[in-house]
């Protein structure tokens, strides 16, 4: 097979690279963590890039992806004129505090590691190995099993930098805080970051987290995220996808619960070349709250695969899965959903949802919900719907004077407004809005500045019709 | 206003509309009665402009218009409204913004600037005391979640605000209460006036006590059989369908 020489070709160019380079890879590390990235090593030296073989992987193709001569950026990014303008994000009202990286380096001004008022760290990761090697000997790889695949197994092994996020107990920390990460290539570029997010006991958290492409070079991002969410802490955590068509990213987010906590957790891809994102969460305590949404919008031969895991462990523990997508063209979509329930997590309340609208003949979805229980006591439900804009309701709102395209783009906008409305940081929300009506409208442009910039040269969209007040009822 | 004339419908090479023919003026009140099965509900779905059944042969003239060439958006803009006898749900889109956005869409087709907020709000008011609806059903997703009779209702309420010229009633009176069913009549009654017409399709004589027809017709198997004044309902209602055979 062709692509598999290639795939193999990258594999050993990354795995010579991470040799010659091990110097600055573990630069900061203790013993311990270059132990782990040891191990991940051989990991990936003996599974490589997971392929279709793999059941996970199965309607998910790697190969054009893996197509590309990467180089990988084990050094930051030198020099970097207009650092501001790359990151500043402008939507109106909305105060986050920025956290940026760069090809997966954190880009900092001042010091790499910041205490806010309230005490929590924020900044480089690379700097957290070296300044606090305790909390990070506890939390690193931890969670996400050292990787369950090729790619995670990679990142562990190699990733220097990210972003890390400690809350400590009790702290309820006031503005958002925005992670932007932006793959800058001057060359087809092979990026890893790895992002650690602890939340101690009872606190509470608002991430607003983007990916984004600053160019149309291709770049494949493979991020690996581990969060610890404490005792009866909450963490709200909205994701954003828009990069470029020629642009793959390879997210994946261990989220560990415990007891008591609550996850709400909204992942929004508007754009990509092939987009997977892998979400697990782990409910290991009980009373545990977590609610998992996604939305994708794909077109032109763009691929999204979203897969979720969720892990019930202990018993009365809620968890939720919704997901929906709009496919125009010949995109593709991928949905792999999971709920396990072990023995112990009697009282479980389960439900996973993922609804589709293709609107061609050409576009493909497949969907794949999937529960595995162990308990007795336990509700659980799921299910999958795959279907066209209703004709009926399309009928309807004609009937009433609206355009036909008009009426397309509300049932559209309709359909994804339930997840959209999830979205808690207002301003956010209006953002996004506007950015999914754009987006349904082929209007929304993979801008060369944070995925929040888009459309800051011009006025927010107006539509024909308006939009305004259009509200899911609760 | 509309004139049908000759009218061959069919869906999936089966004949539903056999040759029908239909002349209705501006000010008059047609009421169109038939057994189940017979077309009324194709018929109306033909002047708004569903595109799922064939037009074999015949043809419709609004306003001196071909009708049958018109996306159904443009003849609601020209005037057409349709209370549909099985409203659909939409879930996602309120009521208030899907009629805010359809009464723009009109305006626009005319010529007009968007109507602002206040007067829309205005309006609204107005219509909802018209029609006795519930202030909390309009912020509602449109019919989703609503009891047959709120559907029915929130036809005519949308027909009390688009005001059009001709305005299909498709068993509006179905499974309202007899309260409900004055609220509707009251609706009718307060839009006519002599420039628009109202074609209301029934099974009941009772809901024509309150809106007085002009002309009853009886379709039946793809035609209109009988055309007769109001007193035609009461025949119906005593004697059924089965003398009309032959
Ligand atoms: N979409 C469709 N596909 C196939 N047959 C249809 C379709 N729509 C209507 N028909 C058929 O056409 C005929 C007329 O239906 P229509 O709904 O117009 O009757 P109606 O007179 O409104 O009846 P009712 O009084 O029960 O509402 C029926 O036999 C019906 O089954
Ligand atoms: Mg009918």
């Amino acid at each position: 097979m062709q692509p598999l020489v290639k795939n193999n070709i990258l594999k050993e160019k990354i795995i010579g690279l991470s040799r010659e380079n091990r110097e600055d890879i573990i630069g900061y590390d203790t013993p311990d963590i270059t132990k782990i990235r040891e191990q991940a090593l051989s990991k990936f030296v003996d599974l490589g890039f997971p392929d279709q073989s793999v059941e996970e992987w199965r309607n998910t193709n790697l190969d054009n992806a893996l197509s590309y001569d990467y180089n990988l950026a084990f050094h930051p990014v030198k020099k970097i004129t207009n650092i501001e303008s790359i990151f500043k994000c402008n939507v109106p009202h909305l105060n986050t505090l920025l956290l940026p990286l760069l090809n997966g380096w954190h880009v900092f001004m001042g010091e790499a590691l910041k205490t806010l008022e309230d005490g929590t760290i924020v900044g480089s990761f690379a700097h957290a190995i070296k300044k606090y090697p305790e909390i990070i000997g506890r939390h690193f790889s931890k969670y996400s099993g050292a990787g369950k695949n090729g790619l995670e197994a990679l990142n562990t092994a190699i990733a220097q930098d990210g972003i890390f996020i400690y809350v400590p107990e009790g702290v309820e920390v006031k503005s958002p805080i925005q992670i932007v990460n932006i793959i800058r290539p001057e060359s087809n570029i092979f990026v890893q970051a790895r992002n650690l997010i602890i939340l101690g006991k009872n606190s509470k958290l608002t991430l607003v987290h983007c990916d984004d492409s600053y160019n149309l070079l291709p770049g494949f991002s493979n991020t690996v995220t581990e969060v610890f969410i404490g005792e009866n802490a909450k963490l709200n955590h909205n994701k954003l996808q828009n990069i470029n068509n020629d642009s793959t990213i390879i997210n994946s987010t261990y989220f560990h619960q415990k007891s008591n906590s609550k996850l709400l957790y909204n992942a929004i891809s508007l754009n990509g070349g092939l987009i997977r994102n892998n979400t697990y969460v782990k409910l290991n305590g009980e009373g545990c709250e977590t609610n998992i949404l996604g939305l994708y919008l794909m077109d032109k031969t763009q691929h999204i695969d979203n897969y979720t895991y969720i892990d019930h462990v202990k018993p009365n523990c809620n968890s939720k899965k919704l997901f929906k997508g709009i496919l125009d063209e010949k995109a593709t979509g991928v949905f792999n959903g999971h709920v396990h329930v072990r023995r112990d997590a009697q009282n479980t309340n389960a439900v996973q949802k993922n609804q589709n609208i293709l609107l061609t003949d050409t576009a493909k979805i497949d969907t794949k919900p999937f529960l595995e229980i162990y308990a007795d006591d336990v509700k659980c439900s799921h299910g999958a719907t795959v279907g066209q804009l209703n004709t009926e309701a399309l009928f309807y709102i004609r009937s009433r004077g609206i355009e036909e395209r008009n009426a397309e783009l509300l049932l559209m906008y309709a359909f994804a407004a339930e997840v959209i409305n999830h979205i808690s940081i207002d301003a956010l929300r209006d953002r996004i809005d506007d950015m999914v009506k754009k987006r349904l409208r082929g209007e929304l442009s993979v801008c060369d500045q944070c995925v929040l910039h888009c459309s800051s040269q011009e006025q927010p969209v107006q539509f024909d019709i308006d939009m305004s007040l259009l509200k899911t009822n609760n | 206003m509309l004139s049908i004339k000759n009218l061959k419908v069919s869906i999936n090479e089966k004949e539903i509309l056999k040759g029908l023919s239909l002349e209705v003026n501006a000010g008059e009140i047609h009421a169109i009665m038939g057994p189940n099965g017979t077309g009324k509900s194709t018929l109306a779905s033909i002047i708004a402009g569903r595109d799922i059944f064939n037009v074999d042969s015949g043809e419709v003239i609004y306003k001196g218009k071909n009708l049958l060439e018109m996306a159904p958006e443009v003849r609601a803009c020209d005037g057409i409204f349709l209370g549909f006898q099985y409203p659909v749900e939409i879930p996602g889109v309120s009521i208030t913004n899907f009629l805010r956005t359809a009464m723009n869409e009109q305006r626009k087709y005319r010529g007009l600037e968007p109507i602002t907020a206040k007067e829309f709000f205005a309006k609204m008011e107005e219509k909802k005391k018209l029609v006795e609806i519930h202030s909390k059903l309009t912020n509602r997703s449109v019919n989703e979640g609503f009891s047959g009779g709120e559907k029915k209702k929130n036809e005519i309420f949308q027909m009390a605000m688009l005001e059009p010229e001709l305005a299909i009633l498709d068993e509006t009176d179905s499974g309202l209460d007899i309260d409900a069913l004055k609220i509707v009549a009251k609706g009718v009654n307060s839009l006519r006036t002599e420039n628009n017409a109202f074609i209301v399709i029934t099974h009941y004589q009772r809901l024509l006590d309150y809106i007085v027809p002009d002309f009853v017709h009886v379709l039946y198997e793809g035609k209109i059989v009988k055309t007769g004044g109001k007193e035609l309902a009461f025949e119906l209602e005593e004697k059924g369908y089965e003398w009309l055979k032959n």
